[in-house]
């Protein structure tokens, strides 16, 4: 395949970003996937017709206020019907934040987040461990690898069940792993999950604010220069392309 | 008008930051009795007409989806509250 070829693949992508009431991020997601190279689509939360894109992102924000719990009204919508079909048809889809929280909502990953455990908001650069990078959404970074992208939330505390954290752990489903400082109590400094087949990601650090140099965390190349999250979108490009 | 009233609570094993929150107030206002609080959430369904063993039914299925959420939360209550006022328990 010629470098033309594969660019022209890769451009012809469609990356859906669902926007629910309450959505903040979904326009940060649609310019990480055009800055990837793929085609954002806008899709609506009423909207069951995810008008046939090739893989979704559920952007953060705080959807329907938090009420009730953090995702548990969106994980309702027509919208999210269509996704988990998809999803468990093989579709890609990641999960950020609140989309992380509607993921667990919905059952396609397992787990729960509750309030932070020091229950303030919080709000950093965050240095995560990729622990499994052959996800759809991580096969451009290699495992161990440390990266740096934002994090800010308030329902941020991952929580499971010994036997479900085991069951991840063994199965090589923590995909992100926070280094340093755990920064919400999270069980075992888990950041992000996988599900068995690698298709569903989802995690609570935002890697669509960290993909283009002069907008991202600071990093070694200088200040806000971070592009650490663009692996995500680069990511499930590639694995469109080898499908 | 009758009325359903759910309870959920937090999973006992399940930290709860809110009630430790909670109990970490209540010395600075003199109420040193309290060695634990667990904080959770009351709804009131209301409906039209009686509360009948089918809308119980109901309630309990909204419960147990979005109510609570099974992986963090206990359903410990689904009654016919409707003899009760409003916002009081029994």
């Amino acid at each position: 395949m010629s470098a033309g070829t594969v660019e022209r693949t890769l451009a012809s992508a469609r990356i859906g970003v669902i926007t629910f009431p309450g959505t903040l991020d979904d326009r940060d997601a649609a310019r990480a996937v055009r800055l990837a190279g793929g085609e954002p689509v806008s899709l609506f939360h009423a909207d069951g017709d995810l008008q046939n894109v090739d893989a979704v992102v559920l952007p953060g924000g705080f959807s329907y206020g938090d009420y009730l719990r953090a995702g548990a009204i969106s994980r309702f919508a027509p919208a999210m019907d269509a996704v988990v079909d998809a999803a468990r048809g093989g579709m890609p889809v990641l999960g950020i934040c609140n989309g992380f929280q509607v993921l667990t909502e919905s059952h396609l990953l397992p787990g729960s987040m509750v309030k932070n455990d020091h229950l303030h908001f919080v709000c950093r650069e965050q240095v995560l461990a990729v622990e499994n990078a052959e996800t759809a959404w991580t096969n451009r970074y290699t495992a161990g690898q440390q990266i740096t992208i934002p994090l800010k939330n308030q329902d941020g505390q991952f929580v499971a069940d010994e036997r479900t954290l085991d069951e991840l752990e063994g199965e090589g489903r923590v995909a992100f792993r926070y280094v340093g400082t755990n920064p919400n109590g999270s069980r075992r400094d888990i950041a992000g999950i996988t599900n068995a087949a690698g298709n569903v990601v989802g995690l609570m650090p935002h890697p669509e604010h960290a993909v283009e140099a002069g907008f991202g965390p600071d990093s070694a190349e200088g200040h806000r220069a971070g592009t650490d999250g663009l692996g995500f979108f680069t990511s499930v490009l590639a694995s469109l392309v080898h499908a | 008008m009758g009325r359903v009233v759910v309870e959920v609570m937090p999973k006992p094993e399940i930290l709860d930051p809110q009630g430790k929150a909670v109990v970490g107030a209540l010395p600075r206002l003199g109420f040193t009795q309290f060695s634990g609080v667990r904080q959770g959430k009351r709804f009131e369904l209301e409906v039209d007409g009686e509360v009948t063993p089918e809308v119980l039914e109901a309630a309990r299925q909204a419960a147990g989806t979005l109510l609570s959420n099974p992986v963090i939360e206990d359903v410990v209550r689904v009654a016919d509250a409707s003899e009760e006022s409003a916002g009081v328990s029994a």
